[in-house]
């Protein structure tokens, strides 16, 4: 191999602070960038191909699989992984719902669960029990059989105003 | 509910999981989230053949690469061999390769992608050797034999072995040869299981440091740090004193993780390096390189009289074991245990050959062979009832095992809740309205039953309860919590012996160092053989308790009890009590010294009866105690493409006690889709020896959209004496009678039977369309 490979200098806004990355190669994803260099280790890396949903996050409020995101691609943009879903010390709704629904097991595909169920909340609107099995489609769960996960959001989403 | 309320935090209540917080805010360390200072990162390079004789390496060009500070091969390891069973697998290939994906050269680096570009340009020079890909190749009078020191490799037990075969176990009661002249009506058919991933979310990971003196320190996703520590120091012919194994949050195993993966692998890089090293092998490496479920030829013969009685079965079953011995032979021996079910037969011979081939190992997964016997031998039985024209649940129920009847080769059965599962799931999901469900056009829909047992035991097992000085308590079990629930089972049941709220009580995280042993979190066995610990242990600290009270009080022990939120009293006289603050001070630093209890013990009751049965070659002398399940599923199945799905499904399971319902539920409810899975979509693809979906693309694991949100589960309480508050494990048993209650389902819908899993829609729709039996 001959020479350095090309970086670029990068900030991204994550969970509302500003974040200086020194060093972003082209290539590196979003993923690596929040759980190697800011240490937010919240997002899993499961398949590291899209199809798992463990590592997704918010990016200017959609969910988006973070292991297929350029991390490049992201400056300007608003990034909400599982650690800003509430301040330090409190839980959101939905985290409390999941935590005491029974609905986490081994928790590795929690955090990816947990943004997509944050994105089906925002409707403020109770949600069926179809919307939320569809809403998590993209996430998957070895664990649970998916059953106390759907009810729990759907449970958050009733306690919602 | 407050949670300083002993009962509403102790055993029956579905407390929410102790680390559930941990877990919701993404605080949770996994082995991928743990950093050392100056730590390597390792990449594996793999086989690309499937046999092949290692004739060299280049690794001149990986250790060029800048930041890559080691490149070991097989020279640069000991050569010990490790294996649950049989001591046939080294730490990384030796000489040959025996499967597409076996480790054969390990590099570290200062960042991942770098030991990943490094380990790419390592060259190995192979001369091609022919490959055994499938048992049928593997027995062919001129096979290639995989392990020539077959023979001569230690074994835990005495193993029929030769040639390929690696174990051949069988079982035997009765007179089966004579018996099928007794039977009026005789079922017989070849059956068949593919190879299911495990696929937890987390892919495996392990990180090593070595310190000054060269002890190491080894994290892993892991099941059981004992059997870590037993297979790397096996491998690596290290004194088990020189390693030290600890466990993060594990993201799920279903058994990968119970036996070695890459912990050899980082213990010898840091061994080398004198650095940490930690290893994550992505997605497809954890497809090809870890292990899977066992794909299983099953023969049954099941014959009956007119009135229904069972009389005699047959079943022999081959198994490929893949590369390596791994749990396989455990797995061969349990089916082959499991394969009369919880009936009454009295003429029965199960056998089977357990096969080295050239692909990936397989070995321990949630049911360890039972689902596969399972899938057979209950759908036999539906066929019988079919035959005679019988309910399939009176069948079942006609033969079912009565109080005091033995196990299928003797074993005792000490409790049984077949009888209330079944009449539960029968009431629950109307099936007395019909088995055939009205369906809208295009549509056909049926219910499936399938009965089941399954055990909760095995081998060793500890606890250590200690008071602290301010009467709170410390548990330490060394069983390691997968993600099912362990840690908050065991903490209840501690807090209810002690009758203290379970906020009171810590849970040690487990350590060879300092934690009992645990043999690991397999079997089902956590719940029963750690929680009998646990009970063991903490009525020794009740005891000391109770003698410094006596002390006290100037009375009798026996006139003491232990009162809720921590405190001893004298019967009968509320106002004379002590906290355990006070009894707990006093231990410490006037008399008696600090309050421990310890237990320790070994599952031991035999599970052959020699008088009553023939076993050869069987690996568990001693297997546990007996869970039964019944199991009810309605599946609907599209006429135009052949596709199944359940639509509901009612899940009655014995599981003695639950400690806590919900996550008993949550056993069910996950059992019940992984089942699912692999009844329905998931298989992995073989071209010869290599796996051709290695991807969670390809590979079709259930979605959300997938399972059904009807998963009713249905607890069951038959009590089993010595067992923790009379429970018994609920870890595996909900998935074994899926295959067969959706088979049975699909065979009702569309009027013929499938014998091959998975039930895909392509296969479906052609039994439809033939409407005739396959094979």
């Amino acid at each position: 191999m001959t020479g350095e490979p090309v970086t670029l200098p990068v900030t991204l806004r994550v969970n509302g602070a500003e974040r200086p990355v020194a060093a972003v190669a082209p290539w590196t994803t979003l993923l690596t960038v929040l759980r190697d260099e800011l240490g937010l280790t919240g997002a899993k890396r499961g398949c590291n191909q899209g199809v798992c949903g463990a590592c997704t996050v918010m990016i200017d409020g959609e969910p988006v699989r973070s292991c297929l995101s350029l991390a490049l691609n992201c400056t300007g943009r608003d990034i909400v992984t599982v650690e800003g879903l509430a301040p330090a010390g409190a839980l959101a709704p939905v985290q409390q719902a999941l935590a005491e629904g029974n609905a986490v097991q081994c928790g590795f595909c929690t955090p990816g669960i947990l943004i997509s169920a944050h994105a089906l909340l925002r409707r403020n609107a109770p949600l069926s029990v179809d919307e939320v099995r569809a809403g998590l489609s993209g996430n998957l769960c070895r664990c649970s059989g998916y059953k106390k996960i759907v009810e729990a959001i759907v449970r958050a989403s009733e306690a919602r105003p | 509910m407050t949670p300083r309320d002993t009962a509403a935090t102790g055993v029956g209540a579905s407390l929410p999981r102790l680390d559930a917080r941990e877990k919701v805010t993404g605080r949770a360390q996994y082995i991928a989230d743990m950093v050392r200072p100056d730590m390597l990162h390792a990449a594996i390079h793999a086989s690309p053949l499937a046999h092949a004789r290692i004739r060299g390496y280049d690794t001149r060009a990986a250790e060029a690469v800048p930041g890559v500070a080691c490149v070991l091969t097989g020279g640069d390891f000991p050569d010990g061999r490790m294996g649950a069973f049989i001591k046939d697998e080294p730490a990384i290939a030796q000489g040959k390769v025996r499967y597409p994906g076996e480790p054969v050269a390990v590099v570290a680096a200062e960042d991942e992608e770098t030991a990943r570009r490094a380990a790419a340009l390592i060259r190995v020079e192979y001369e091609d050797l022919p490959v055994a890909a499938t048992p049928e190749d593997a027995m062919a009078p001129d096979a290639p034999l995989i392990h020539e020191g077959l023979a001569d490799y230690f074994k835990v037990f005495p193993a029929i072995c030769g040639g390929n075969v690696a174990s051949e176990t069988e079982l035997s009661e009765g007179d089966v040869d004579g018996a099928w002249a007794e039977c009026d009506v005789i079922v017989e058919g070849e059956f068949e299981t593919p190879a299911q991933a495990h696929l937890s979310i987390e892919p495996v990971g392990a990180l090593a440091e070595v310190d000054a003196e060269g002890r190491v320190t080894l994290w892993s996703a892991n099941q059981s740090v004992f059997r870590v520590q037993a297979n790397v120091c096996e491998a690596l012919q290290l004194p088990m004193s020189k390693l030290r194994c600890l466990t993060p949050k594990v993201g799920a195993g279903f058994g990968n993780k119970m036996e070695p993966h890459v912990q050899p692998l980082v213990v010898q890089l840091a061994l080398k390096t004198g650095r940490p090293v930690r290893l994550i092998l992505n997605r497809t490496e954890d497809f090809e390189t870890v292990r899977a479920r066992h794909p299983f030829k099953i023969r049954c013969r099941t014959g009956a009289k007119k009135d229904g009685t069972l009389v005699a079965r047959e079943l022999s079953a081959v198994l490929d074991c893949g590369a390596y011995g791994d749990d396989s032979p455990g797995v061969l021996g349990y089916s082959l245990l499991m394969s009369r079910g919880p009936y009454r037969i009295p003429h029965c011979r199960a056998s089977g050959k357990l096969v080295y081939t050239n692909r990936m190992r397989f070995g321990a997964f949630r049911g360890f062979g039972n689902p596969q016997v399972t899938f057979a031998t209950e759908s036999q039985i539906d066929e019988i009832a079919d035959r005679l024209g019988m309910d399939p649940l009176d069948l079942r129920l006609k033969n079912r095992m009565e109080p005091g009847d033995r196990w299928f080769g003797g074993g005792e059965v000490a409790s049984n809740g077949l009888v209330e599962c079944i009449e539960k799931a029968k009431a629950a999901s109307g099936w007395e309205q019909g088995r055939a469900l009205p369906a809208p056009p295009g549509k056909r829909r049926a219910l499936g039953v399938a009965a089941c047992a399954h055990i909760s035991g095995l081998l060793a097992t500890g606890a250590i309860v200690r008071l602290l000085e301010d009467g709170s308590v410390v548990l330490n079990t060394g069983a390691v919590d997968i993600g099912q629930g362990s840690d908050t089972v065991l903490t209840q049941m501690c807090a209810s012996a002690l009758r203290v709220p379970a906020d009171r009580v810590a849970i040690a995280s487990p350590d060879t160092d300092g934690s009992p042993y645990n043999w690991g979190t397999t079997a089902s066995r956590v719940t029963y053989t750690t929680g009998r610990s646990v009970v063991a242990a903490a009525d020794k600290v009740a005891e000391q308790i109770k003698r410094h009270a006596s002390e006290i009080f100037e009375c009798a022990v026996e006139d003491l009890e232990l009162r809720d939120g921590g405190r001893v009293g004298i019967k009968g006289v509320p106002d004379k009590e002590l906290s355990f603050f006070e009894v707990s001070g006093r231990a410490h630093w006037a008399a008696g010294g600090p309050i421990v209890g310890t237990d320790t013990w070994v599952y031991n009751r035999p599970s052959v009866d020699p008088k009553r049965a023939v076993a050869k070659g069987l690996p568990f002398p001693q297997i546990g105690v007996y869970s039964f399940g019944c199991m009810i599923a309605a599946v609907e199945i599209d006429e135009t493409t052949g596709k199944a799905d359940v639509a509901e499904v009612w899940s009655a399971m014995d599981v003695g006690k639950a400690i806590n319902p919900g996550s008993v539920e949550g056993q069910i409810e996950g059992g019940f889709v992984q089942g699912m899975g692999f009844a329905l979509t998931e298989e992995m693809v073989f071209d010869g020896p290599r796996l051709v979906n290695p991807s969670m693309m390809d590979y079709k694991a259930p979605t959300s959209l997938d399972a059904p949100f009807g998963i009713h589960s249905i607890i069951v309480e038959a009590a089993e004496p010595g067992g923790p508050f009379g429970a018994k494990g609920i870890g595996e048993i909900g998935l074994v009678p899926v295959p067969a209650a959706i088979a049975n389902a699909v065979a009702t819908a569309a009027g013929t039977r499938l014998r091959r899993l998975p039930l895909t829609p392509e296969r479906v729709l052609d039994t439809m369309l033939e409407d005739g039996d396959e094979d």
